[in-house]
């Protein structure tokens, strides 16, 4: 008989097999392009006379000065946290109804609806920003009534109209984590909650909903990662909109930034914004933990 | 006596009714979802089986002539078929990178649930953190990395990238704690099998049902990313299907036949999705229910 931490040293030794081939493709991929940004935003192009050649050198904090100056960037970030102060919580609260509701037993032919709300996930947001571009044109929309009364693709509601394509493309997976977190309740939680004579929405409300809330945590943090990262759809509006700028969304900023190209300011732009979704879910995490303890 | 008997029978009664009231309610609601997710598929639907004439002068929700075997033949011919390329293109980027990143990422997950090593923790907290990370954040240092080595605009700088799953880790690591019991690892040792050999024949079993859910993760995750390919590409023989689209969109002003080959091109990339969704989709709850409650 061995002991156990020379078995477990024994054994050890396929630990490399099973995490080098992951860890290498990570340090590639992922540590080394942020390590990168971070040192590309700490630099700047000089030129020497106005036709010189240009070469790099140490900026110090000289980017992010530009980043902190940049109306325009704060701008686009008080734009996507107004999205997602509206979007988030209407689409989580749609998609904890609709759960709620597929696990009261009051409603009949769940499967069907499921699988309903589940099929717009499978379009991936630029698709589904095409086709919501073309349904809200009024010439060829299904709506027409209502397209040529009121002018989605307006100034005023453009961000409106992105909301709900995102809202429409991602309720159903939502949707769908709530539901699989209630399923997992045992019914004898239940029981004596019904035997005191709660009814339904008692129930939903002081027993399912508590017990769900790490998943709706869960679904909340990614969404707010998602908001501000908001990409795809923002550009594909381009497209059928003059209202949808080059610096709409934060990370369109980094993009068109990027193709000026101004790589360096584009760098401080990305770090800047990684940090402030880093800080925002942390936020949240804490809050929201804090609440649980109480 | 009648009174006492009748207060329990007008209780009764007005439970049926309430149940009645609510069953009502919560059928309106899920009609009212079925429409807002499914119309657009629809629209989509009978759009793509419409001569482009027929888009305005016809009813949006509903058929003119049939010509969707007509349209797809248009839309497979055109520019020398490089629709067909693009869906192929897809099918590469993200099938196989989501295939090959579940199982490093099963592997890295596993060896963190199963073994003890040093740097475990650390190996651990460092992959976690990298499930905050912006994907966006990554593609421009990225794009920047691979301009270094002048590998932009090849396969393999959408490709690579696109192996990394650090949420998948997370998982793997969540369901190999729970899934795959300690005594059945000694068991296969006391038997002779190598540790490699353990994990392929027997954890990889148990964990099957959260590996599918992890390469759907992971699927869709590529599949939606934007970003990397819009930076990174330049060559349309290159292109995923979604930034092609997204390329004849913006064209459409220009040149309008294109817009029914977006719609065409739309419909049939996202249906061998919908139905592969809908057909995983028991993997899909499982797996997720036992992510979000842990």
């Amino acid at each position: 008989m061995t002991s156990a931490p020379a078995r477990a040293a024994r054994h050890g030794r396929a630990v490399p097999f099973f995490v080098v081939p992951f860890g290498v493709l990570f340090t590639l991929f992922y540590l080394l392009p942020i390590g990168y940004a971070i040192v590309q935003s700490l630099y700047k192009v000089e030129r020497t006379g106005t036709f010189g050649p240009a070469r790099e050198v140490f900026g110090g904090l000289v980017q992010y000065e530009r980043v902190f100056a940049d109306g325009a960037f704060w701008t686009s970030i008080g734009r996507v946290l107004a999205f997602g102060v509206v979007q988030v919580p209407v689409m989580l609260g749609l998609a904890l109804l609709l759960a709620l509701l597929l696990d009261s037993g009051l409603v009949r032919g769940r499967r069907f609806f499921r699988l309903a709300f589940f099929v717009p996930y499978a379009v991936p947001g630029v698709i589904a920003a095409i086709m919501w571009g073309f349904l809200y044109s009024p010439n060829l929309s299904p709506l027409k009534p209502v397209t040529s009364a009121i002018d989605f693709l307006s100034a005023d509601l453009v961000l409106w109209a992105i909301a709900n394509v995102v809202t429409w493309v991602y309720v159903g997976y939502n949707m769908l984590i709530i539901y699989s977190a209630l399923l997992a309740i045992p019914a004898e939680v239940y029981e004596a909650a019904r035997l005191d004579g709660a009814g339904q929405w008692r129930i939903a409300w002081s027993i399912k909903i508590p017990l769900v809330m790490p998943a709706i945590v869960l679904t909340t943090v990614f969404s707010i990662i998602g908001t501000l990262q908001l990409l795809a759809e923002p550009q594909v509006f381009r497209s059928f909109s003059s209202a949808v700028s080059s610096t709409y969304t934060p990370n369109l900023t980094v993009y068109s930034t990027s193709s000026i190209p101004n790589f360096n300011l584009a760098a401080a732009f990305s770090v800047v914004l990684a940090l402030t979704t880093f800080v925002l879910s942390f936020v949240f995490l804490r809050f929201t933990n804090r609440k649980g303890v109480q | 006596m009648s009174v006492t008997t009748s207060a329990p029978a007008g209780g009764a009664a007005g439970k049926i009714q309430e149940s009645l009231f609510s069953r009502t309610g919560a059928m309106l609601v899920m009609a009212v979802s079925t429409l807002y997710f499914l119309t657009p598929i629809w629209w989509l639907f009978v759009g793509a089986g419409k001569r482009s004439d027929e888009f305005t002068s016809t009813n949006p929700l509903w058929f003119a002539d049939f010509e969707l075997f007509a349209n797809i033949g248009d839309l497979l011919e055109y520019r020398d078929g490089v629709f067909l390329r693009w869906l192929l293109n897809s099918i590469l980027y993200t099938g196989g990178a989501a295939l090959i990143g579940t199982v490093l990422a099963a592997m890295c997950g596993y060896a963190l649930a199963k073994y003890r090593f040093r740097g475990r923790e650390l190996l651990f907290n460092v992959v976690l953190s990298g499930v905050l990370v912006p994907a966006t954040a990554l593609a421009l240092p990225l794009f920047l990395l691979f301009s270094k080595v002048d590998a932009t605009n090849t396969f393999w700088a959408v490709f690579l990238p696109s192996l990394v799953n650090p949420f998948g880790v997370y998982l793997a690591r969540i369901y190999a704690t729970a899934g795959v019991p300690d005594e059945l690892l000694d068991a296969a040792r006391i038997d002779g099998s190598g540790e490699v050999r353990t994990f392929f024949k027997v954890a990889t079993r148990l964990m099957f049902p959260a590996l599918v859910t992890i390469f759907l993760f992971h699927f869709v995750a590529v599949w939606n990313n934007f970003l990397l390919p819009l930076i990174m590409l330049s060559d349309e023989r290159l292109f995923p299907v979604t930034l092609g689209l997204y390329t004849w969109n913006t064209q459409v002003n220009q040149i309008p036949e294109l817009r029914g080959l977006v719609i065409v091109g739309a419909l049939l990339s996202i249906t061998p999705l919908v139905i592969a969704f809908l057909a995983l989709q028991r993997f899909w709850r499982n797996g997720l229910g036992a992510g979000a409650v842990k």
